[in-house]
């Protein structure tokens, strides 16, 4: 099959901080290096590996470094990895956002992005003049938007509006408006940035099932960001597993999320304390977690079982004296779908810090069999006090919980709304 | 596989002076919706709407005929004051408006350039045309008030052939707002300091060029030696608003082909070193505004 994108040892750095005062320094110093001693430019070899969690010495760092791959014509390419891995990056660069600081991107065909959905929008104007300025803006002619303008206004949904200046708009409709612009646009290459997260279900599976005709059946090649890993599966052939700037693994999808997914249980293994890339103030701190079930501690579960989550942390004066704070558990399946939340807010205004811990109880654990992620959250005074991500992992057996020994199928039964009913002790 | 068979390359930086004129032309549709949006916004939901083009030019003419005409005293050529001012004010507000919008091209627009790519030029080009509106509106204005001095009829202004210049007057005084506009823009992405300091510069320039004097003026002055005359004509906005002056209301003299053409080459220079130095800056200016 023909080659449709190529990246040949792309790197972009990026300075961190602020440009401020010191930019002209820099700016001085690098013009005297380069052009009058005829040097290397001094600051590209500072750079470091991007690793958001590790503070790093140089000012520069490396948001891709060395990255090469090739994907054929048709293909829909998943690109997965942690937040600041540099997937965005990526999806810039391609987009011609911004330029690659080395290295050559060369495709085949019109390069469409969807990095963000209505962009360019003017509140004043009507939902009809919209279209066609952000079509423009996307690249179409006027006349290519004629054509399409029913099949646009269609898709959005927004007939009734669409002589409404745009401010009329709920979010919702701006964003439905802006992705059936978007999704008109018909290039070659389609370059796509986590824009499912918006709208509806109605409209999510539209948008969805708009991705999948462009590529399966119009041939089309797809670049796809995300971190859903459910729409990920669904939508990719191909998948491409990027760390710290690098890429990690490449491949068929199945094989690269099952390679992200095995980093989160991993990380899910190492003690609370030793998880990095945490976020928050650090007014709260959590130092344990722990599931017991009848006072037995345990991370195995049977469907239907009781559970209970001890959650240990350390408490500052700022909690002590905050006016509202609270702890959360998600509960989020292996593919990084949130099942369940479980939180004291249903409960009180404020967690008392000084007990030091918190028990969360589940008379039956309504979870199909599976492995689940468990992340952590508290605030205090409506700020982060401290995120921690897949903090831990428990698995749900198989259970005969109908009495007919048949099993509920795991990829129907996952996703979706689940609730589960807890209580605090 | 073969160089050529690729349509998009996405290199770290072009050569100096590739400037893909072709993509912008691809681009015309943009740049027309582009100007239809300026003009549709510009007076949504105000009540006097197009009404507050003309009352700004007037009352800045009001103001500088108490000023400069009564207090300070200054001639104006033997036309009307009215007259005199409003038009020297039209074309100067039509060149400091472009440039003040171009120049802050990326600051203004920073939200759609990190989203999207379109050729970065669409967003001053279509500026300097939707400008021509207001300042259409203006020189109905001016067309107006020249009128009824013609009824009145001891106005002492009167047309002559140089008027059959405006066309080519309204472009220049475009294309050096374009220029200027899109080297400014280039700067500030990186030093905002540098708007701050040109918002002050625009201010001044406008002294530096007749508008509330005329050049005649200058004629019998002499600095170092040199002619105070020759000193402002350098400035390139000059015989552009003399010529206008000279066409439309007989005011002065014809500041000469000379220097008509010297504008005419400046602005020229200046639009291909400020796209050349534009080109350079939209390849990476996202990482630094």
């Amino acid at each position: 099959m023909a080659i449709a994108i190529e990246f040949n040892n792309i790197s972009k750095l990026y300075r961190l901080g602020l440009v401020s005062t010191g930019t002209l320094a820099h700016d001085l110093k690098r013009w005297w290096t380069i052009n009058v001693r005829r040097q290397e430019d001094p600051y590209l070899k500072i750079g470091e590996t991007n690793d958001r969690s590790i503070k790093g010495e140089s000012e520069y760092v490396w948001a891709l470094k060395d990255i090469s791959f090739k994907v054929e014509q048709g293909d829909v390419v998943g690109i997965i990895g942690k937040n600041g891995a540099g997937k965005s990056t990526l999806l810039k660069l391609l987009s011609k956002v911004t330029a690659p600081t080395t290295g050559e991107i060369r495709a085949h065909g019109r390069i469409g992005s969807l990095l963000e959905v209505g962009t360019g929008f003017h509140p004043e104007m009507t939902g009809r003049e919209n279209i066609y300025l952000n079509g423009a803006i996307l690249g179409m002619t006027k006349p290519e938007i004629t054509r399409k303008l029913d099949e646009i206004v269609d898709f959005s949904g927004c007939e009734r509006y669409i002589d409404t200046p745009v401010k009329r708009y709920s979010s919702g409709m701006m964003v439905r408006l802006g992705f059936a612009v978007a999704a008109h646009l018909d290039p070659e290459i389609l370059v796509v940035d986590e824009v499912l997260a918006v709208g509806d279900a109605e409209f999510q599976k539209k948008a969805i099932g708009k991705m999948q005709d462009v590529s399966q059946g119009e041939g089309r090649t797809v670049l796809f960001v995300s971190h859903n890993m459910t729409a990920v599966r669904n939508l990719c052939k191909t998948g491409l597993l990027l760390t710290n700037g690098t890429i990690e693994y490449s491949g068929e999808i199945n094989r690269v999320i099952n390679r992200y997914l095995d980093h989160q249980a991993e990380r899910s293994q190492l003690p609370i304390a030793e998880i990095k890339g945490r976020k928050g103030n650090g007014s709260l701190h959590f130092t344990d977690i722990k599931f017991f079930n009848q006072g037995i501690e345990r991370t195995v579960f049977s469907v239907g079982e009781e559970c209970e989550i001890r959650i240990a942390f350390d408490s500052t004066d700022e909690m002590a004296r905050c006016k509202s704070s609270r702890i959360d558990v998600g509960i989020n399946s292996a593919i990084g779908d949130r099942v369940a939340w479980l939180s004291t807010y249903m409960f009180m205004d404020r967690v008392d810090g000084s007990c030091g811990e918190i028990r969360f109880k589940i008379p039956q654990l309504m979870l199909n069999q599976g492995v689940y992620n468990v992340n952590l959250y508290s605030e205090v005074d409506k700020e982060i006090a401290d995120w921690v991500e897949n903090v831990a992992q428990i698995e749900v057996n198989f259970q005969d919980f109908f009495g007919t020994g048949r099993k509920l199928p795991e990829d129907l039964s996952v996703t979706g709304g689940s609730f589960l009913s807890f209580t605090l002790i | 596989m073969n160089e050529e068979k690729w349509t998009t390359v996405i290199k770290p930086k072009d050569k100096l002076l590739e400037v893909n004129l072709n993509e912008l032309w691809k681009y015309k549709d943009l740049i027309s919706l582009f100007i239809k949006r300026n003009i549709i916004t510009q007076y949504k939901q105000t009540v006097l709407g197009p009404v507050w083009f003309v009352v700004q030019p007037a009352m800045t003419v009001i103001m500088y005929m108490i000023v400069f005409g009564g207090i300070a005293g200054i001639p104006t050529d033997g036309v009307p004051r009215p007259l005199f001012y409003l038009a020297g004010t039209c074309m100067w507000q039509y060149f400091a408006e472009c440039l003040t919008k171009t120049s802050n091209t990326f600051v203004d627009n920073a939200s759609i350039f990190g989203k999207v790519y379109f050729p970065r030029l669409a967003i001053p080009i279509s500026n300097v045309v939707s400008n021509l509106v207001r300042f259409g509106i203006q020189l109905g204005l001016f067309l107006v008030v020249y009128a009824i001095y013609a009824f009145i009829g001891d106005s002492g202004a009167h047309f002559n052939w140089y008027a059959l210049l405006f066309p080519v007057l309204v472009l220049m005084m475009a294309g050096l707002a374009l220029g200027f506009g899109i080297i400014i823009s280039s700067m500030t992405t990186k030093y905002r300091d540098l708007q701050v300091l040109f918002s002050f510069i625009v201010h001044l320039w406008m002294y530096a060029t007749p508008i509330v004097y005329p050049l005649s003026q200058t004629k019998s002055m002499f600095w170092n030696g040199i002619q105070v005359h020759t000193l402002m004509c350098l400035n390139p906005v000059t015989p552009v608003i003399e010529t206008f002056k000279y066409g439309f209301l007989g005011a002065g003299e014809f500041v000469g082909w000379r220097w008509l053409i010297y504008s005419f080459v400046f602005m020229l220079l200046l639009l291909a070193i400020g796209v050349v130095v534009f080109n350079k800056v939209q390849k990476s200016f996202m990482d630094t505004v």
